[in-house]
């Protein structure tokens, strides 16, 4: 059973440019495995902002290529440590990451299988980005954040993409038809690239 | 005081009232962030009336450190008498995304762009 939400919409391997990193769950404890997130967003990053013009380097303003490997960098990592920190830890499946370059957008999918305890109150928190108004959201989150001394999950992540980037989220949940029921998640995000520059 | 590792430093200057922050902060949770949260409060809680935040040097930060930073913010709000200046720059991409949420969060900081 295939559950979407937003406007999620499968990659076609057309003529773009695309990058995919999978990662095997089993193989190394998380808090080992933390480092390599910033190691793959800041390769996805660095790879990708070739194919945009640097600018002069004397000006005050942020060129395209520096401005385009800070947003994949930043967006590639939140979306690897969410993946990392839902895994479902008694399934096997990969992790990974695909990135795609069009002429005008970026499409970041990352696939993660989590339990369907976490499924509900992801459903939830879904729920929320795609209905309610990301500045008030976000103002709302940090201010309850604010008041736990402990704190397992900021739920910044997902929300700062929307509210600071302009990108537009979409889910794919798959229910797998397995022994231990399992949930398969695919988080969606789509951002304009509009004035960047050319491919 | 000063907290340095391989991606990044924390380091306190001009009597404790500056904190800079350098490098590449994408620590795991909450906890990993402890040392750097203890500092802020150990400012929040001292006796001075300016606290200057210098993220100039600052070119990653992941979601986890938005929120440190976000707290401590709200923490010098709270106390009401303290004026506080964040220092960012324009050319890194966190900052000119992020940052102007601090102001939001305490409308009287004064952000200053370089």
């Amino acid at each position: 059973m295939i559950t979407l939400y937003g406007d999620f919409v499968e990659e076609t391997l057309g003529e773009q440019a695309y990058l995919a990193i999978g990662f095997s769950p089993s193989s190394v404890p998380l808090k080992q495995r933390w480092r390599n997130n910033g190691l793959s967003a800041d390769f996805l990053a660095d790879y990708f902002s070739t194919f945009f013009p640097a600018a002069d380097q004397e000006s005050d303003e942020i060129n395209q290529r520096d401005e385009l490997r800070g947003t994949v960098s930043y967006i590639a990592n939140e979306l690897l440590e969410n993946a990392m920190k839902f895994n479902y830890e008694r399934s096997s499946y990969p992790i990974n990451i695909r990135l795609y370059l069009y002429p005008d957008h970026l499409v970041f999918l990352v696939t993660n299988s989590i339990s369907p305890k976490q499924a509900e109150s992801l459903q939830k928190r879904i729920q929320q980005l795609l209905h309610e108004d990301s500045e008030s959201l976000y103002l709302q989150t940090l201010e309850q954040n604010a008041e736990q001394d402990i704190l397992e999950c900021s739920g910044l992540g997902l929300l700062s993409m929307i509210n600071d980037y302009g990108a537009k989220l979409s889910w794919k949940l798959e229910l797998l038809p397995l022994e231990i029921p399992l949930m398969l998640l695919t988080t969606r995000v789509e951002l304009a690239v509009d004035g960047f520059g050319a491919y | 005081m000063e907290i340095k590792t391989d991606s990044y430093r924390v380091i306190q200057a001009d009597e404790n009232s500056t904190i800079k922050l350098e490098g590449a902060l994408r620590l795991s949770g909450m906890e990993e962030y402890a040392p750097i949260v203890d500092l802020f409060n150990q400012v929040v809680d001292s006796s001075v009336e300016k606290i200057t935040l210098d993220l100039r040097e600052l070119e990653f930060l992941n979601s986890s450190g938005i929120n440190v930073l976000s707290k401590f913010v709200i923490k010098i709000r709270q106390k009401q008498n303290i004026q506080m200046i964040v220092q960012g720059s324009q050319k890194v991409a966190w900052q000119g995304k992020s940052l102007k949420n601090l102001q939001r969060l305490m409308p009287t900081l004064q952000l200053k762009w370089e």
